[in-house]
């Protein structure tokens, strides 16, 4: 154990790993918290379908030779408000077309890397994360949106819980909850793009799903909800990474095992009746 | 306050409310009356903003939507959210608040003095899906009171409720008025509805009564129906 320790402490002397933990950090709080109303509001799909479509958009903008980041982020954002308009309309099968799109999404992102750049190491950390490859320029614009998204979860928070609780009667009281909708679903579409080079494509969507599942075992406010989720997700994060460092593991797989682990702690603990 | 001209909303072409009109007028108490799918709950969510009328016309005078409170029936709210008694309550300021604001000391002392008039006070960190159906109605009608600074809409308030606490809502709903509130609400129970009632209108699709309460109970309509019931 305090070799693990003494490990952790040279890790964090390099500065590239400190960049990364940061950003890593950030990126867990704002995805915990933003988890808890997608879960709630079921829009946990639209976590998932955003990471295919960022997927293809950053094999698109690999293939261009475009700057990543400032691609994916609006084409992401774009398909995040496309995908809460199928979710709210009721007329079509709202989680079937979300399963078109990310998985269309992925399938021209594969085309497109296979005719160009081949698999190669580059795509392949972009599926399943490649958490120290960050560049100075990622980790700025990283810490950025995901300061912003804190920001502005922390002061909608009292809009937030009344339109997750109750749309209906948020929107009958001079609330326009549609606004919040989009709020949410854009700051998702933020902190997907973002935590998508260090978690992969096909693992960040357990950032934003698996705390909130966890805390609801036990909490039962939404404040603790949130808070406990938020604590979790960082916690799960850095024994993630912990993990990684240690045995050599991949990063992102090692956090959302991390997360499972806790989910059936809190699953047992919940069964056994602990009610926070 | 209120005042409709010709509304009438149409799901998938067929009429649920056919061409009806009404005024509510600062200080009644209307209550709506009808049989299951006479188009009352889509009528009041016309009101409310939540459905689009296919035509007509609905306009407030003196009114926001913010000095609403609304109580909607218990099935449309999930009933497997995580969220204390007291979270449920003060999210009924919600409305009275721009962006990114928090609340203040005004809103918690009228959510506590909700909670203490429904008797859910001792409920505030009790979680809401824990809770029986009496005491979610009795905490989503805090809600709407907390949230009412001058009309409370309530579609079946006392739904869930027994006798004894039905009767209290009722008293409730009379002190409401006296402060100079607004109610309009949706019922199934006639008797009561005309007892507290200052106006009611009675749907079926179409507006078949509407009018001061007493003049409805000593129609030969509500006769009717009274003789129809008793048989």
């Amino acid at each position: 154990m305090s070799s693990l320790i003494e490990l952790f402490v040279e890790l964090l002397s390099y500065d590239f790993i400190l960049r990364a933990m940061a950003v890593g950090i950030l990126v867990a709080l704002c995805a915990a918290l933003l988890g808890v109303t997608l879960v709630l509001k079921r829009y946990s799909m639209i976590g998932d379908g955003l990471s295919h479509v960022g997927f293809g958009a950053l094999a698109i903008a690999m293939s261009l030779n475009l700057a990543p980041l400032e691609v994916s982020i609006p084409v992401v954002l774009l398909s995040a408000f496309m995908l809460l308009r199928i979710s709210e309309s009721s007329q079509i099968k709202g989680d079937a077309a979300i399963a078109l799109i990310s998985s269309s999404a992925l399938a021209i992102g594969v085309i497109v890397v296979s005719m160009t750049s081949g698999m190669n190491a580059d795509v392949c950390n972009y599926m399943f994360g490649a958490i120290l490859a960050l560049s100075r320029g990622d980790v700025y614009l990283s810490i950025a949106v995901a300061v912003a998204v804190l920001i502005l979860y922390v002061l909608s928070y009292n809009k937030i819980f009344a339109v997750t609780f109750d749309e209906d009667f948020a929107k009958a009281t001079g609330t326009d909850a549609s606004q919040y909708n989009m709020l949410i679903a854009g700051l998702t579409a933020m902190v997907i793009v973002v935590g998508m080079r260090m978690m992969g494509a096909m693992l960040i969507s357990s950032l934003i799903i698996f705390p909130a599942l966890t805390a609801m075992r036990v909490f039962s406010s939404f404040r603790g909800v949130v808070i406990c989720a938020a604590v979790l997700s960082v916690l799960c994060f850095v024994i993630g990474m912990a993990i990684s460092f240690g045995v050599s593991t991949p990063a992102g797989a090692s956090i959302v095992v991390a997360n499972l682990a806790a989910f059936i702690l809190f699953a047992l603990a919940g069964r056994a009746g602990l009610k926070i | 306050m209120i005042s409709c001209r010709n509304v009438s909303v149409s799901y998938d072409g067929k009429a649920a409310v056919d061409g009806v009109s009404f005024d509510v007028e600062a200080g009644d108490c209307l209550c709506v009356v009808g049989e299951n799918g006479s188009g009352k709950s889509s009528l009041l969510k016309c009101i409310l903003g939540l459905l689009k009328p296919s035509s007509g016309e609905i306009t407030f005078d003196g009114l926001s939507r913010s000095e609403i409170g609304y109580l909607p029936q218990q099935a449309s709210v999930r009933s497997d959210f995580p969220a204390n008694v007291g979270e449920v309550v003060l999210s009924g300021r919600c409305g009275r608040h721009g962006p990114f604001s928090f609340y203040g000391k005004k809103d918690k002392a009228l959510a506590e003095h909700n909670m203490e008039r429904l008797g859910v006070a001792p409920l505030r960190r009790k979680s809401y899906r824990d809770l029986s159906g009496g005491q979610r109605q009795r905490v989503l009608l805090a809600r709407a009171l907390t949230a009412a600074d001058k009309l409370l809409m309530l579609d079946e308030p006392v739904a869930g409720l027994d006798p004894a606490m039905a009767a209290d809502l009722y008293e409730l709903l009379e002190g409401e008025r006296r402060d100079g509130r607004t109610v309009m609400m949706i019922s199934h129970d006639l008797e009561s509805a005309v007892r507290c009632a200052s106006k009611i209108l009675h749907l079926r699709k179409k507006a078949l009564f509407f009018g001061p309460a007493g003049q409805y109970e000593a129609s030969d309509f509500y006769r009717g129906l009274r003789g129809a019931g008793d048989e």
